[in-house]
């Protein structure tokens, strides 16, 4: 028997370390990272209050959510590598321009 | 048993995810976050989602950070080195997150005797599998988003291969 209130903690200590990361790495992929990070912490807390309703609807919203954020890994991965094409660099810092 | 559990995979979870926000090289960083979702993927089976926990290992530890590791070795990353980034960040982020956590907690545990208390394994008590209840309402209720998706996904194959293409 473990409180619900447990998990939704849990969910909202990753979700924070994951904004966290967005904004202090200055490495492109790890800021993607620390976005499928928060994705993860907010389906926890779907899964939790699934657990908590008796319904199965808040799983699939997770399985939604997984399916969008691998067709997001793919496309923003793709948009990674074109940046890394033209600008031979990773850092945000330095992606500040539009077009060259 | 189940809050031996949870703590164990909680702690495991906290731990890797600062260690992303710590470590410098972005293999580390994405090698540490393969141990949140396998961690959280347990987390889902004492909450009763077996279909999730190993959608969970399948999906995410298994093809979506094998792609992040691809592409970290395909582009040669090395340590990101540390600049000063921007003032805002700091300035308005760090309260920021510190004021959604301490919001978040609060209202969590101003709301915990309604929320009530988790038993272990959830539908597998009753005797109904969870993949069959998941299948029921998927296949029935949620038909037309489960279509939707396939599309979806197509788009984002023709996108990632349009825009991973060499231009000549």
């Amino acid at each position: 028997m473990v409180p619900i209130y447990y998990y939704l903690i849990l969910a909202a200590i990753l979700f924070c370390i994951g904004i966290g990361a967005f904004l202090i790495k200055r490495n492109i992929i790890t800021v993607f990272m620390s976005i499928e990070l928060m994705l993860n912490a907010v389906n926890l807390t779907f899964v939790a209050f699934s657990h908590m309703h008796h319904a199965v609807q808040g799983q699939l919203f997770v399985f939604f959510v997984m399916v969008v954020a691998a067709a997001e890994a793919a496309v923003g991965l793709a948009i990674i590598i074109a940046i890394f094409r033209t600008r031979q660099t990773l850092d945000v810092d330095s992606i500040n321009l539009m077009k060259n | 048993m189940q809050t031996a559990l949870f703590f164990i995979f909680a702690a495991i979870c906290v731990v890797s995810a600062l260690n992303l926000l710590f470590q410098r090289h972005p293999i580390n960083s994405a090698l540490s976050l393969v141990v949140v979702m396998m961690s959280l993927a347990v987390i889902y089976w004492t909450l009763g989602a077996e279909f999730l926990a190993a959608a969970q290992v399948i999906v995410y530890s298994g093809a979506i950070m094998v792609l992040f590791t691809f592409v970290i070795m395909l582009l040669n990353a090395g340590e990101e080195e540390r600049t000063r980034g921007s003032k805002a960040a700091y300035f308005a982020g760090v309260p920021g997150v510190v004021g959604v956590l301490a919001l978040l907690v609060y209202t969590f545990l101003h709301e915990r005797t309604t929320l009530g208390y988790a038993t272990f394994g959830g539908e597998l008590n009753n005797g109904v599998s969870n993949m069959a209840a998941i299948s029921r309402v998927l296949f029935t209720d949620l038909l037309l988003p489960f279509e939707v998706t396939s599309i979806l996904i197509l788009v984002a194959i023709l996108g990632a291969v349009v825009l991973a293409r060499k231009e000549n």
